[in-house]
């Protein structure tokens, strides 16, 4: 029994963990939206910033990828 | 992963078992699993590319010689803008990672393909290759100025000491954000293309929407291969530039 409801614990708190991708899709939905509304007032300067617009990406992205490291850990490590 | 027991059976995570190649089952650090077979198909593809297509060093490339000097032209202008002019001496390194990163993730799309970046013990060790060589590099440049990168000397005075906590804390975490993106991608890509393709096995009649669904999705991962190979040697080029300009 007290096993069963570690159990349930884990589930519910690694699909709780997965609300943080919500946070990254913000994220990554905020560099990449103004990134284009920058891009199409001045089109030409464009193309020399898609390098920041993927680092920036990666970062935003990053906090995502530690939710779903909590919910990797809540389900096979602890 | 619990079992499934519903109407169908799913098993998304099955394609990342470890095996080894000739039979048994135990895995010794010596034992040729499919990881290796895949990696080593890796290598082989990127020397394909790299060496045996241009080998003719043709002045008008043909079709091989040309997606070589691409790949070449594309990341050495990635290193120059990205982390500076001196930093192209560590060039060879950043275009070993990207062809690497590249071929693992494009080969892992074949069917029945094991995708080796999928696995954080692989990512794991390539970024934290990434990390210590950094780490060591600005050290050996800038001796123990290299510590100024965490004193933020255009912030007021008082918030210096709170911003060098989370600079440190920041800087340590970036082995784990580095690796475990490339794998996260990998693996959670694939297990929604197994689980699609599940759907199509449930659904009989009406198979034919995931099977439409799981076509689209493959495009889109064969995108996500490309990027994420793309944003780690980014992230590389950006910590090089770190270690070699540490003064922000």
């Amino acid at each position: 029994m007290e096993g069963e409801l570690i159990q349930m614990g884990k589930f519910i708190g690694a699909g709780l963990a997965c609300l943080g991708m919500g946070g990254a899709a913000i994220g990554v939905g905020h560099v990449a939206g103004n990134y284009l509304s920058g891009a199409l007032r001045n089109p030409s300067a464009a193309a020399g910033q898609t390098a920041f617009l993927f680092i920036g990406i990666a970062f935003a992205e990053a906090l995502g990828i530690f939710s779903f490291l909590v919910a990797l850990l809540l389900m096979f490590a602890v | 992963m619990a079992d499934a027991t519903g109407g169908f059976n799913i098993k998304p995570m099955d394609q990342f078992v470890v095996t080894p190649l000739f039979g048994g089952d135990v895995v010794h650090w010596y034992t040729p699993t499919n990881v290796t077979l895949w990696m080593f198909l890796t290598v082989a593809s990127v020397a394909g590319l790299m060496l045996v297509a241009t080998r003719g060093r043709a002045i008008i490339p043909g079709r091989g010689q040309s997606v070589a000097e691409l790949a070449y032209g594309f990341i050495y202008k990635m290193v120059e803008d990205v982390a500076g002019k001196d930093a192209v001496r560590f060039f060879p390194y950043i275009m070993t990672l990207f062809m690497f990163i590249l071929f693992a993730n494009v080969l892992g799309l074949i069917p029945w393909a094991f995708t080796t970046t999928s696995h954080i013990a692989v990512t794991a060790v390539l970024a934290l290759a990434v990390f210590l060589t950094v780490t060591a590099l600005g050290f050996i440049l800038h001796g123990a100025s290299f510590l100024k990168l965490f004193w933020i000397s255009s912030a007021p005075l008082p918030l210096r000491p709170v911003l060098a906590i989370i600079e440190i804390i920041s800087y340590f975490v970036r082995p784990v954000s580095h690796s475990i993106r490339l794998a996260g991608a990998m693996m959670a890509g694939h297990a929604v293309a197994k689980v699609f393709a599940g759907f199509a096995g449930a659904l009989g009649l009406a198979s034919f929407i995931p099977i439409i669904a799981v076509t689209a999705l493959y495009g889109l991962e064969l995108l996500v291969a490309l990027i994420q190979a793309y944003v780690f040697t980014i992230l590389t080029c950006v910590y090089l530039k770190d270690a070699l300009h540490p003064h922000h």
